[in-house]
């Protein structure tokens, strides 16, 4: 693998451009847009402030830059750099920004989260949303783009709100079964909306895509319950990460659990067991139905090699302070591949930041706080 | 008194000795006599010694001594022998009471002693079941005490468990609530903050120059129509999603109707392969029935099913003819099982050990039978083969081509030699019967002759020139005679003549029959013994030929021989 010398960034705000033609970095106050073949800088864009937030827009015409001390976003145009645009909040201030699907309006969640206010680019209109949820996620826009369901608290109960992205005309309002709503997701073809309870309860809703509710699932009481949800791409399943370190997954035509996958400290069952040998110790391992590998070398210096330890292996399990909130066990990231045969948990509290599939399935990157690691999967073997 | 003295010596010299056998053998005839008395008159010597011998054995002095000091008793002596006696006698007495009472009492405490060992060995019982129960009752209360104990562990677990979760809530709660906390501070210092701070900054934006919406379309005003139209398009897209995913139900229910029809099929056709070996049971009889009605309905079905494939009751006629057909061959595996282990358990329904030997045995003598059939096949293969391949030589050839006619052959050449030894003597015979058949026409000829020539002569005679020619006829004329006397008997019937000349030619006819009839005789015979060589040689070439058809030909030709059998007998007769 080569690398190419190394770039300064702030609060890795690094992002490379949905047709993959440009890398946008943040370097304090500025914005760099390279070229992803030759890395040459081409366009550079100074903001106000520090740029807490960055994000391209969906047809790589637009870069919005927001920062958050200041309530301000900034847009940023790639074909035209003499354009600019700035929304200023306001005294309301700003907690998160974020683009619509179009690419022409900018969503802005105020502080406390008042509210949501969404900003036409190509009319100058303002548009509020009121008594948007602050949970873990609030907002999420259909595959298509078409859609956008918010998640309402209002007088001490769940709402949802659907709306359409054109106009912003609110299509569906209703009451979620929720005691409290911790977050929603749109199955990749836009006709169900799964929405989970925050980690008290173990509740999972789905609910059509016109406001029927179509199942509920919970697996069981009192402990705590959901940590992460995932889609597969094909939306035949939805897989359930829980606190009780299990992965369950729902099929969409009865919505009731095909299977689960569990995480225990010892792996017995199966296939191979990668491990890392290194002078430095090991990070974390990432645990995976099929095949268990450990995060890989930096990028430079030390050499790393991966042998296969006999089965049964023993993990590493940091046991975590009971009496903190939110501890870190249970499965936190779900990632299906894309043609919805493997799917990547991460269980416990290893360092791995985020879990990605290749778009052809076949390989899987681990990136950690130091490390990255790349996993290609045999594809000869026919396992689920 | 002789028999005394004898004794006397006797004792005398055995007066210290106390063998009592040897006292009691010579002293027989001084016991009771037939009075009972043990002294009479005349033995009082003897009883005087063997007294006093007795007294010196009781260690008492004695009573009388030798016949020297003199021949009268010492009735002190004897009185003191007489007290001592008594005494002894009383201690005696005493001591077998003492001895009686000691038995009595060693009795009754062997009595006692036995009913206080049953007694005991009751109480021992008792006592050892009492022990089994409380060790039962002991075990079983562990036991429970086991489980007991298991319950309060996994009580405590939950007990814990449900803690842990108590806990993890509470402490949840307790984070949310200091978020919530520190929000609503900052909401309060906000709020403080913009009622303090006068400068209020509007939110605005700022925009250089609108820009185009992605899809290049205007936007659009809106209106409650607008509204109708996302409903609209809201709409259409769930159902085109309802569409898709129906549609690969719907193909996967064609799937799986395929492979429940192929099922079903082959469920059908095992059964139905099964119907003829079962026919005596009455499911079978009864499931034919069912089967054929099955059979039509799933005539009509397919012929129905592509039309009506969609239609609730194809569908559940499918699914519950694959019931049926699924309960079918269960029952039927379920019958074979049983028969299986009922043959296993052999006929009696008795226990497990007895039939499975008998079933063993069985298995064993037909793996016997099986082996001895195997050898006896593989030996006959064997020898086909030999047969087939070796090459054996023209003799061995033509021998073993005919050998399963060879006995018959052998029988049949030893029938035929006794037939030609029998032919030969036919032959012999009927040469015989020529000849003489000849002889006897030649006689008959000479006869008609001197016939003709004696009534030639007769007639003549009966002119006066008859005399001279008398005694050149008396030759022929005592034949004639002869013949004259046979001829009266004969010549009344002719008929019964010819008969009996057919059925035996040895008769000698000397009347004149007709030409034709010496004709007729002449001819039967060679007839006969024309005819009978040609079968004689149709039969030898046959026999040649025909082996097989030996024994039908030679029963004609006994039949043929019985015939000229008889014929000799009834000549002979």
């Amino acid at each position: 693998m080569n690398f190419s010398e190394v770039f300064k960034q702030t609060n890795q705000l690094c992002k490379v451009s949905p047709d993959g033609k440009y890398l946008a970095t943040c370097v304090q106050y500025r914005l760099v847009v390279r070229d992803v073949s030759t890395l040459q800088i081409l366009q550079l864009y100074t903001c106000l402030d520090q740029v807490s937030h960055m994000e391209w827009s969906s047809d790589s015409l637009f870069i919005l830059c927001a920062m958050y001390n200041r309530g301000l976003v900034q847009v940023w145009s790639l074909e035209q750099p003499d354009w600019h645009c700035k929304i200023d909040e306001g005294s309301i201030g700003l907690v998160s920004s974020r683009w619509s699907p179009d690419g022409r309006h900018i969503l802005n969640t105020t502080e406390f989260h008042l509210r949501v206010t969404v900003w036409s680019l190509c009319t100058k209109a303002v548009s509020y949303i009121k008594y948007p949820k602050a949970c873990q996620k609030g907002i999420d826009f259909s595959r298509d783009g078409r859609y956008m369901a918010l998640a309402e608290r209002r007088d001490c109960k769940d709402y949802v709100c659907v709306f359409v992205c054109d106009d912003w005309h609110l299509l569906r309002h209703f009451e979620t079964e929720t005691q409290d709503l911790a977050g929603l997701e749109w199955s990749p073809n836009g006709c169900v909306l799964a929405v989970w309870d925050s980690c008290l309860e173990y509740m999972v809703l789905l609910y059509s895509l016109d406001g029927r509710l179509l199942s509920t699932y919970s697996a069981y009481e009192w402990s705590l319950g959901v940590k992460s949800v995932s889609w597969s791409p094909s939306s035949q399943f939805l897989a359930i990460g829980s606190y009780d370190e299990k992965v369950r997954i729902l099929n969409h035509i009865t919505w009731k659990k095909i299977t689960q996958f569990e995480h225990p400290a010892i792996i017995d069952n199966t296939k191979t067991v990668y491990k890392e040998a290194e002078k430095r110790p090991g990070v974390g391992s990432d645990e995976m139905p099929l095949h268990n590998i450990t995060m890989g070398a930096t990028l430079f210096n030390t050499q790393s090699k991966y042998e296969i330890c006999p089965l049964p292996v023993q993990i590493p399990v940091v046991k975590p302070d009971p009496d903190r909130a939110s501890p870190k066990i249970g499965i936190s990231v779900l990632a299906f591949s894309s043609d919805s045969r493997y799917l990547a948990t991460k269980n416990g509290g290893f360092q791995v930041q985020s879990l990605n599939w290749h778009c052809s399935g076949d390989s899987l990157i681990l990136l950690g706080k130091e490390q990255l690691c790349l996993c290609y999967m045999d594809t000869d073997q026919e396992d689920k | 008194m002789p028999e005394s003295s004898t004794v006397k010596d006797v004792l005398s010299s055995s007066v210290e000795c106390r063998t009592s056998p040897l006292r009691r053998f010579s002293l027989s005839s001084l016991h009771r006599n037939s009075l009972g008395v043990f002294c009479s008159e005349d033995n009082v010597q003897e009883c005087l010694s063997h007294i006093s011998q007795e007294v010196s054995s009781f260690g008492l002095p004695p009573v009388w001594t030798e016949p020297g000091s003199g021949s009268e008793l010492n009735i002190v002596a004897v009185l003191n022998c007489m007290y001592d006696l008594i005494q002894l006698h009383r201690r005696g007495l005493r001591t077998l009471e003492n001895m009686e009472v000691e038995q009595l009492k060693s009795n009754s405490n062997v009595d006692f002693l036995q009913l206080s060992t049953t007694r005991l060995k009751e109480q021992l019982e008792i006592s050892k079941r009492e022990n089994t129960g409380l060790l039962e009752r002991e075990r079983q209360l562990q036991l429970k005490v086991k489980s007991l104990q298991n319950c309060l562990k996994n009580e405590k677990e939950e007990v814990q468990k449900l803690q842990n979760v108590i806990a993890s809530r509470a402490s949840q709660y307790n984070h949310e609530m200091k978020r919530k906390e520190r929000e609503f501070n900052k909401l309060k210092e906000r709020l403080n903050q913009l009622l303090v701070d006068k400068k209020e900054k509007k939110q605005a934006i700022d925009v250089l120059n609108n820009i185009g919406r992605a899809d290049g379309k205007r936007s659009l005003w809106k209106t409650e129509k607008m509204e109708a139209k996302h409903e609209g398009e809201m709409y259409k897209t769930l159902l085109s999603d309802y569409d898709t995913r129906q549609r690969e139900l719907q193909l996967e229910n064609a799937e799986l109707r395929k492979v429940l029809q192929q099922m079903k099929k082959d469920m059908v056709s095992i059964l139905s392969s099964r119907k003829p070996a079962a026919k005596g049971d009455k499911h079978e009889h009864s499931g034919m029935q069912a089967a054929s009605e099955e059979e039509d309905d799933e005539a009509f079905d397919s012929s129905k099913e592509s039309v009506e494939l969609y239609c609730v009751h194809a569908r559940e006629k499918l699914a519950n003819s694959i019931r049926l057909q699924w309960r079918r061959l269960k029952s039927h595996v379920e019958r074979l099982d049983s028969q299986v282990s009922s043959a296993q358990t052999g006929e009696s329904k008795s226990t497990d050990a007895v039939p499975r030997e008998t079933h063993e045995e069985e298995m064993d003598r037909l793996k016997l039978e099986i082996q001895q059939c195997k050898d006896f096949i593989q030996a006959q293969q064997q020898l086909l083969q030999q047969q087939l391949s070796s090459p054996c030589d023209e003799e061995t050839a033509s021998l073993l081509s005919d050998c399963y006619m060879l006995q018959e052959k052998e029988r049949l050449g030893d029938e035929w030699k006794t037939l030609e030894e029998q032919r030969k003597i036919f032959e012999r015979e009927r040469r015989n019967f020529t000849e003489a058949a000849i002889r006897l026409s030649h006689e008959r000829k000479a006869f008609e002759e001197d016939r003709a020539t004696w009534l030639k002569h007769q007639f003549l005679n009966l002119s006066p020139f008859s005399d001279s020619k008398k005694p050149s006829l008396s030759k022929s004329k005592s034949a004639f005679l002869i013949s004259a006397e046979t001829d009266s008997s004969a010549a009344v019937a002719p008929e019964k003549f010819i008969k009996h000349r057919s059925e035996s030619p040895r008769c000698v006819p000397l009347t004149s029959p007709s030409t034709a009839d010496l004709y007729r005789t002449l001819c039967l015979i060679p007839e006969d013994s024309s005819t009978k060589p040609k079968r004689k040689t149709e039969h030898v070439e046959e026999s040649s030929v025909f082996c097989g058809n030996a024994p039908v030909r030679h029963k004609r030709w006994d039949g043929i021989q019985d015939r000229t059998l008889s014929q000799e007998k009834n000549s002979s007769i």
